[in-house]
């Protein structure tokens, strides 16, 4: 203490700071509250779905018995969606986010489209599925089909694709582009080998992860039509089909416990194939690295 | 030979930015379908059903007899579901973005941060599985005659749902507060927190509210966890104890059942879903807005 300080200064600094540590006790609290929540819920799911995890999950088609219901269909059905899917999405999506970034011109129309992409990725999911149902079920007449699905799914994902394609590219440095350019290439040349080979780690991962989005998807799915009880796998592109989402939601709607476990099982299957996509993503990525 | 060559690479030069720009316009034409679908058959259910009865009755029975058509109660259910979770939401969000910006240590962050991205990639059917056969039981055991199906537990759920959303957009917000106020704000004898109250937050405000405005949409749009654990019954209520229906929870059960194609009940799902689109594309344009101006200012 010195002449310019009282007691009562040291007091409210005391005070303050204590204030300071209490709050930051409440924000970590705060912050732990999801990790928490993340830790009950895959305790819960695994204590109520384990003991049917067994092979008629993965070998049975649904029935009316819990004992015997599988999810075989519902399995091969997202499996089917997901490789239909990745290219077409990755076609369009990595397609828009070039041409937005390197050939788009700064004017009114490009500034539109942009905010039509990051408009419509706002959009509740629930909206694509009446577009999907409008336009691929009844005025393509292609039914409730997997091809209706797969192509509903590829426009919900599209604007999240584009976008982590268009930071992918935004992030490759000038200076590969007019290193490519000084050795004489044209425009396609540097951005299909300068430009893209350094952007597809990037790449690669947003559609990894708006992949694995679309996989845990329920509701445009369920406004197309996709069935629950199929009890066969989908042969053409207009075949009936089911995938896990809808399997493990029409498990959860009935009243019987013996099929919320089902469907707790059902749940550990969809985020066994998560963590897989996910993880392919980490390598992917560092492969792909290790090449530039 | 290499005359062929530069033929054909002028061909691709001249054809790939046609390619391209025909792939950046499939989102125009997603755009225009979404439009026009949801118009159309949005108007056709006018020509039946009359715009004032729509947004003047109070009671929303579309499928059986005596039918009525007053969108109020499925606003209602939204609303309440959306307030549930932004109270759930908005401060535990806002707290876990203070701790991870100014507090954490960087290790802790290097944890932390991943685990939210996990929370957020959950699919929401597994979340509304966790409100009816988690949240649900306990909050019973809570509260006696609370109904198997109620707006409480599905908008906790819907809450935690949207919490690494708001934490990872705030955080954004917060971060892009130059380093050199907070430096003044300490320099001046602040404590971390007196920074955060009086620097931080207030430079990043806007950022902030627009992350609380884009979870709010979020919400309002979530569907699966409402459509497992809120219940079916369309209420005029604010009692967060009611069983409820949203909006997306009706589309959800009306394409469930079998209603045949061009009828009135069809064409509820678009007036429904017109209505859910124009709310959450208000929102989100708002958000937009707000967050260019935190952009700004430096």
């Amino acid at each position: 203490m010195n002449q310019w300080t009282t007691a009562d200064d040291h007091k409210r600094v005391l005070m303050r700071r204590r204030i300071d540590f209490m709050l930051r006790l409440l924000f970590l609290l705060c912050t732990s509250i999801g990790i928490v929540a993340l830790a009950v819920l895959i305790v819960s799911i695994v204590v109520d779905g384990f003991r049917y995890i067994r092979p008629e999950l993965f070998l049975n088609y649904p029935s009316r018995r819990a004992a015997q219901a599988g999810m075989k269909s519902a399995i091969v059905g997202s499996i089917y969606m997901l490789l239909m899917m990745a290219p077409i999405s990755f076609v369009f999506g990595v397609g828009a986010a070039i041409y937005l970034e390197e050939y788009a011109k700064k004017n009114r129309a490009t500034r539109f489209i942009q905010l039509n992409i990051s408009t419509l990725a706002g959009v509740p999911s629930i909206v694509y599925g009446i577009l999907g149902l409008t336009i691929f079920v009844r005025f393509f007449a292609l039914e409730r089909s997997l091809i209706s699905g797969t192509l509903t799914m590829t426009l919900l994902v599209l604007p999240v694709i584009i976008v982590s394609a268009q930071e992918a590219i935004k992030a490759v440095p000038k200076i590969r582009r007019d290193a490519s350019f000084a050795l004489g290439a044209d425009k396609w040349q540097t951005v299909s080998r300068a430009v893209l080979p350094s952007a597809m780690p990037g790449i690669l991962t947003g559609v990894i992860l708006a992949m694995s989005r679309a996989i845990g998807e329920t509701a445009p799915l369920v406004m197309i039509g996709a069935l629950t009880y199929i009890s066969f796998l989908p042969s053409s592109l207009k075949d009936s089909f089911s995938v896990m989402p809808i399997q493990i939601f029409n498990w959860i709607s009935r009243p019987q416990e013996e099929f919320h476990s089902l469907a707790a099982a059902g749940i550990m299957v969809l985020l066994a194939l998560l963590l897989l996509m996910n993880f392919s993503a980490i390598l992917l990525r560092n492969k792909f690295q290790k090449h530039i | 030979m290499i005359r062929f060559r530069n033929e054909r690479t002028s061909l691709t030069n001249k054809a790939m930015p046609v390619i391209l720009f025909l792939c950046a316009a499939t989102s125009i034409l997603t755009t225009v379908g979404i439009v026009y679908t949801l118009l159309s058959e949005t108007i056709r259910f006018f020509t039946i059903v009359p715009l004032s009865d729509f947004l003047t009755q109070s009671r929303w029975n579309p499928l059986m007899a005596p039918k009525s058509f007053g969108i109020w109660p499925l606003i209602s259910g939204t609303l309440l579901i959306t307030f549930i979770a932004c109270i759930v939401a908005l401060p535990i969000g806002l707290a876990a973005a203070i701790y991870l910006s100014e507090y954490a240590p960087r290790a802790v962050r290097k944890i932390i941060k991943p685990i939210l991205e996990v929370l957020a990639g959950v699919p929401t059917i597994v979340y509304g599985y966790f409100a009816l056969t988690f949240m649900t039981p306990l909050l019973r055991s809570m509260i006696p005659n609370l109904p198997i199906f109620n707006a409480l537990s599905a908008g906790i759920v819907v809450g935690i749902m949207i919490i690494p959303m708001v934490s990872s957009l705030s955080e954004d917000a917060m971060l892009a507060v130059p380093r050199s106020l907070r430096d003044g704000a300490y320099a001046l004898g602040a404590t971390r927190f007196e920074a955060v109250l009086k620097i931080v937050l207030p430079a990043g405000l806007s950022g902030v509210i627009s992350a609380f405005v884009l979870a709010f949409s979020r919400a309002i749009g979530e569907t699966m966890i409402v459509t497992v654990a809120a219940g079916a019954t369309p209420k005029l209520t604010l009692n967060p104890l009611d069983s409820i229906q949203t909006m997306t929870a009706y589309i959800v059960q009306v394409s469930l059942g079998d209603t045949p194609h061009g009828s009135v009940e069809y064409g509820t799902i678009f007036a429904v879903g017109m209505t859910l689109f124009v709310i959450t594309l208000i929102l989100n344009i708002a958000a937009k807005r707000l967050s260019l101006r935190f952009r700004e200012e430096y």
